[in-house]
This record gives structure tokens, sequence and C-alpha cells, in this order.
């Protein structure tokens, strides 16, 4: 019964390296480790290695390569852009709008300035997981600080207007943060021309490999840094820069990427056509490529990432806690879900190496492994015959 | 029930529950050696972030703890087979934790270990590891299993090792149950399970034996309770009330029913030239009763929700050794059926301390033939 071949469906958590970006670290450690801040000429080597992938980011963003601050990762300049932003403002009465359905990245980075004596609202989604831009008008306040609204959602694929309420924000005199990390790649997108001021992305999750991250701060914005210790990347983050990770970076974002849409519409529709019982969550939203989110009534959506995977597919319910084990995922819940039905929801992302052979091959072992589940749950049965 | 097959073949996929203790790792490395599909699992029952004022800082042997994940995933990843954990905080805490409440609130003294072993552990586990392609699993359990062709019936057996024999906790397995279960343990003592854990290199040979109610905090179970209906919204446990002899006579104040358990001597709060222990409890009065160790001595009791394991249910009387406490020798007695999943218990010498909400669990020789509930 199991499996020694693997088929990835996890993209959204991380993504398997691509040739191009262990291409670009290797060639990085052999020819530039040294330290990119050193007068010699090794040291000007490593900088123009690092230069170059600030580069490539910047072209990737649209902006200026003096707007990339690079970080260790996605959480990290989420913090920067959130923490940083905030606490550079001088303002006695400060207040924050962001929503219920942020990576813990914010929300936990919120919860933290809440600690400090900021305000903070936290804007609930519909019940297809999207913030209405006049939902977010009315909430911005005299004190708004800053707003935080991420891109595209990691758990439902769901895609916020963001140049919309980005315009609102500006118009209020509001610094605006978008969490980028999930739409990245997935989307064709400008913060700059979306008139967004910080936008975070996160290497691992374009085929390069963990620990880099990037975050466009736009010109003229402050930020407190995070950091302390050298004068880095114009004072906003200290510390020795990974010449390495960031050319990895470069090379991710500069790579070409094939369109999976196709695929994620066979797998969806595959799903519902093979399952009775399967809704899509966030369905009549606008979303990813590459994502679907499906409830399947009357299951344990652990138990089915547990069987598929023992099958040979990795897929996964979005949300776990510090143990490991699933608990209702807080976007689902905020969403309007019962506890129930967020607990039978399974996150399906597609990405590179993804063919449209495995898609059936996955729809296959997963319409099998749904009705062995249900079968052995008596409660169920009842309920769909 | 297919026609049973008494033991795995090697494709087979097993379920080890893994706590992360010496007990399970030494399972699931032992039956990897051996060449089967082993799959490991911790169960998250309890969330001890729950009720924050009892909480004890550096406990170990605590369940669900980080720590105890942590090993589990490790001894997993060393072995190199894939381990989960699996969320039953829900039906924890309706099965085990709310009952083990009610009861102490209704003046019994409950065994949580066997509620949990009945409903949760080869309950919603098992159904759980049959949903993701596991039929049988595999515990770290103290207990033996096995076939017997003639009755058609699995039997259970005590442990090799006496002193961690856990059959008294195991009582409510069905046969359903016992058949997907194997105990790789019972057989062994448990320093051979060390040895045999140290030459399989897990790497939690040296860690110590986890003890007492995993979701009390250092065994104190009315500062659980109060804490638990408080979290809940729940009027507190009757307070203040009266300690009598039994003779009726008032000797002194306690603090609370749910202090007091059948057959406890310390915290009494009264001096007595001869010892005095505590003989029933009476949440309704808010009485506790006390008296002489020979007052606490009782022939004859009921049990109910009786499980006949080894045997089937009997129509007429059955001899068996009787232990009404996980420490207590089993006892001589005569079991009688009393209809409805009752049977009436006498013993042939009266015993002490016999506590409603305890299990009664039979045995001839090694053999347990089944239990049920103290009334």
């Amino acid at each position: 019964m199991r499996s020694d071949t693997r088929w990835y469906f996890d993209h959204n958590a991380t993504t398997p390296i691509a040739p191009v970006t262990r291409e670009a670290v290797s060639l990085a450690m052999e020819d530039a480790w040294a330290n990119p801040s050193s007068l010699h000429q090794d040291g000007q080597r490593a900088r123009r290695c690092f230069e170059e992938a600030r580069a490539q980011v910047a072209r990737f963003l649209g902006c200026s390569p003096k707007e990339i601050v690079f970080t260790s990762g996605g959480t990290e300049a989420a913090n920067l852009a959130v923490l940083g932003g905030v606490r550079a403002s001088t303002r006695r009465d400060r207040h924050v709008l962001t929503t219920a359905i942020e990576h813990p990245a914010v929300l936990e980075a919120c919860a933290q300035l809440e600690r400090e004596g900021v305000a903070v609202t936290y804007l609930q989604p519909s019940r297809q997981g999207v913030i209405g831009p006049e939902q977010f008008r009315r909430h911005l306040t005299k004190d708004t600080v800053l707003a935080s609204v991420m891109h595209a959602n990691n758990e439902t694929g769901a895609v916020q207007e963001i140049a919309a309420m980005a315009a609102m924000a500006r118009e209020a005199g509001v610094l605006f943060h978008s969490d980028g990390v999930q739409a990245a790649g997935k989307l064709a997108f400008s913060p700059v021309s979306a008139g967004v001021d910080f936008y975070s992305v996160s290497a691992h999750k374009l085929n390069a490999p963990k620990g880099c991250g990037a975050l466009y701060a736009r010109t003229g914005t402050v930020l407190a840094p995070l950091l302390h210790g050298g004068r880095q990347e114009r004072g906003r983050r200290a510390g020795t820069e990974s010449v390495t990770l960031a050319a990895a970076l470069g090379a991710a974002v500069a790579m070409e990427r094939p369109d999976v849409t196709p695929l994620r519409d066979r797998l969806e529709q595959g799903l519902l056509a093979r399952i009775p019982g399967a809704h899509v969550n966030a369905g009549q939203a606008a979303r990813l490529p590459n994502t679907t989110n499906v409830a399947f009534d009357g299951i344990a959506a652990e138990s089915l990432v547990i069987a598929l995977d023992l099958r040979g597919f990795s897929v996964s319910t979005g949300a776990a806690c510090s143990s490991g084990s699933t608990e209702p995922s807080h976007v689902l819940l905020a969403m309007g879900l019962s506890p129930e039905q967020a607990r039978s929801s399974v996150r399906f992302s597609l990405g590179l190496g993804n063919t449209a052979e495995q898609v059936d091959l996955l729809l296959e072992a997963a319409a099998e492994a749904v009705a062995r589940l249900r079968a052995l749950s008596p409660a169920h049965s009842e309920v769909v015959r | 029930m297919s026609a049973p097959q008494h033991s795995p073949d090697e494709r087979e996929l097993i379920a080890v529950a893994m706590s992360g203790g010496v007990d399970s790792s030494t399972v699931a490395a032992l039956l990897h050696r051996d060449g089967h599909a082993v799959a490991g699992m911790t169960m998250q029952l309890w969330n001890q972030r729950r009720l924050p004022e009892i909480a004890v800082e550096g406990a170990t042997g605590r369940c669900c703890s980080l720590d105890d994940v942590y090993d589990a995933r490790w001894v997993a990843g060393q072995l190199g087979i894939p381990y989960y954990v699996v969320n039953f905080e829900d039906r924890f805490e309706q099965s085990v934790v709310r009952p083990f409440v009610e009861e102490y609130l209704a003046g019994r003294t409950p065994v949580p270990c066997t509620l949990c072993n009945q409903f949760v552990k080869f309950d919603r586990f098992l159904e759980m590891a049959e949903g993701v392609g596991a039929r049988r699993m595999a515990t770290g359990h103290y207990a033996r299993i096995s076939w017997d062709e003639p009755s058609g019936r699995w039997l259970m057996l005590r442990a090799v090792d006496e002193t961690k024999d856990q059959t008294y906790f195991l009582w409510g397995l069905t046969q359903e149950q016992l058949s997907r279960t194997l105990f790789p343990l019972g057989h062994m003592r448990k320093s051979e399970v060390r040895d045999l854990a140290r030459e399989l290199e897990v790497p939690t040979a040296e860690k110590n034996d986890s003890q007492e109610i995993c979701f009390v905090p250092n065994g104190d179970y009315a500062a659980f309770l109060e804490a638990y209906l408080r979290e809940q919204g729940r009027e507190a446990p009757a307070g203040q009330g009266e300690l009598v002899s039994t003779d009726g006579h008032v000797l002194a104040r306690h603090c609370g029913v749910h202090h007091f358990t059948v057959g406890q001597r310390k915290g009494l709060g009264v001096s007595a030239p001869e010892p005095l222990y505590v003989i029933a409890t009476d949440p309704a009065a808010r009485r506790v009763t006390v008296g002489s160790n020979e007052e606490l001595l009782r022939a004859t009791f009921h049990a109910r929700e009786i499980n006949w394991i080894s045997i089937a249910g009997p129509d007429a009387a059955v001899r068996a050794g009787v232990r009404i406490r996980n420490k207590h020798i089993p006892a001589a007695a005569t079991i009688e059926p009393a209809g409805q999943g009752r049977a009436r218990i006498t013993f042939d010498e009266p015993q002490r301390a016999v506590t409603p909400g305890q299990a009664a669990v039979f045995y001839a020789g090694d053999l347990v033939l089944g239990g049920g509930w103290i009334e």
C-alpha cells in the first residue's frame, strides 16, 4: 500500500528547488563567498553578485533596486513592514488595520503591537474569503498608521483587491503593506503600479531555498529596523548579507513559470465530479491559479492527508499547531465555516513539476481514500445515503 | 468481521501509537526491525496551555507536551518511518475529561485511563488507523493478547512483568479491538525492554517512565477539577461540609467532598487514637464519613457495564480473582450475573476500600476474564 514514489501537491507550503536556483547557489558559493561589505576585490565580487540579485528582484517587482531589502524570509519581511512601519511613527495614538485571514507572520506581529499599546482592527472576510474595499475604507480611522492586507491567501488562494485598498490608504495618509508571499510568481503584479508601500516575498515559495526573502519598501518610507548591528541594507536590516541565498532568489524570480491553471482546474473538477459532498472553499472568489481548498463532508481532513501521504501524495490541511497536529484553520473559521467543515478541508496546491498524469493519479487516490474514510464513519453514511 | 487473520503479514501497515516514551518507541523499533511496514502516530489529547493556573513549570511525562512529541518524532526519524500527530482533543475531552469531572462531582473516584483506552486509544485511533490504511495498531502496553482456537475468542493475559502489568486499565476492550491490537511488550520485562531499546539504538532508551494521570499536573485532582469547572463557567464544587464518624458524630469541618476518596488516610484534619480512613463520601449532603480500618472492609458490591474478554458472558456464577485497584492483589470472589450488564461480586474475605468509580477486574490466574465499574 505504501509508496516510495512521491507526488507533490503542497506548493503553498514550500516548493522544490529548481535547477536554475540550484545553479545560482552553487555559482555564488564558488565565486561570491566573500563579505560584500569588504573593501577588497573578493568582497567586490560578492557585492556584484548580490546587487545583480537585487536588480533581478527589482525587475520582477517593477521597482528600483534601492527599494528592495533582503531579509531572512517572508516572516521577517512582513514583520519588518508591520512592526518597523508602525514603530517608526511618533504619533501618540496609533491604529493598525488588518484582516482576520492574514498569515501568522502578520497576525502575531499585530499582536505584538497590541502589547505595545497600538490598537488593531481585524477585518472579517466574506464567506468567499474576500475583504471588501468599502469595508476596508470604513475602518480607516484618523489614528490609522498602517494597513496590512495579504495579496493572496495561502489556504484558499483567494486574491484581495490590493490596488483599490492601497489607493484608499494613500488617500487617508496610511501606509499600506501587502503580504505577497503566496501571490509572487503566481500573479502578474507590481507593487509600484498598485500603489503599495510595502510588499513581502519569500524565496522558498518560488523554488529557491528557505532562509531568504525580500521586502519592497517604497522610496520615502521609513522603517524602524528589527535587527541592530550594522548598516547593511541602508540601515534597514543589519547582518552580513547572504549572497548565496539572494542569488537563488534572484534566479528564481527571473525564471519562466508554467501556467498550472489547467492542472488545478482538472484536479478541482475531477474531485467535484468523483466525490459526492465535496465543496470548494472560496470557489466564487478570484483565486490563485494553483490553489484549491476542498471540504469533504463527513471526513477528518487530517486522516485524508495521512492516507494520501502513505500512498505517496503530499497535500495539506493548511494549518498545524506547534506539535504538528491539525487545528481548524483560522482562515476558514473567519469565512464562517463551522469547526467541523474547517476540519474536513484539504488544500491542494500545484506548481513546478506537476503533470496531468499526476493529477489523475491523485484523483484516483483521493476518491478511494474519501470513500474508505466515509465507510468507516457510520454517522456520515446516514447523512449522505 | 472478515475471517480473522491472527498475525499481521509483512506488507500490512501497522500504526504504532507513540507517546515519546521508551516503551512505545521500542515497539516501533522492534516492528520495524522485524520487517513490518510501520507508521508512528502520536495522539494530541489535551492542550497543556489550557488551565494555566494549574500548570507546573518543567513538568515531565505530561501527555501531549511538546517535548514528548519532539521525542516521538525524533525516534520515528531515526527509524525512517512515517510519523504523524493526530488531534483527538475533542474526543478526549468528551469521553475522558468530562466523565472524569462528573464522576468526581458525584463522589466517585474514576479511572480515566480505562476510558481513554476504551473510547480514544482503541476506538478513535483504530478507526483513524484503518481509514489511512492500517488495520492493526500496536502500543507499548504491558499485557498479552492471544487467539484461542477452541473457544474462537481473543484472550487477554497479564504481562510477564507483573510490576508493569496494565490489564487493570484494559478490561474494556472488545473482541474486535483485541483482534486488531498488538502488545509486543507483554512478553518482556521492563529491564529487557530498556536493553532492547539500547540495542536498537532508540534515542529515548534512558527516558524516565511517565507517572500519574496525564492531564492532571502533579496528581492534584482537586485543583484540576476546580480549574476546569471555572474554565467551563460552571459552579465550583460544593464547599465546606462535615466530617463525621460512622456513628454520626461530627468530628471536624472539611473544605469540599471532592478532596476525599474512599480509603484515604492523609489530610483528614482530625487526630484520633486509631488511624482514621474515609469510608464514604456524600456530595449532596457534603458529608465525609470516616472510620477505622475494619470499617473499610466490604465483602459484597455490584459492578456495572461488565465486559467479558476471555470467556463469553456467563449465565451462572463464576469464581475469579477480583482486583479492585491497580495495585490491589486479586482476591478470591464469586461473580453472579445480575442482568443488564451488572454483576454481584462477593469476596471470600472482605476487602479494604471498595471504591465506587474504580474498576473491578476479574482474573483466572494470568487470564483476564473481564471487568466492570464498581457502583
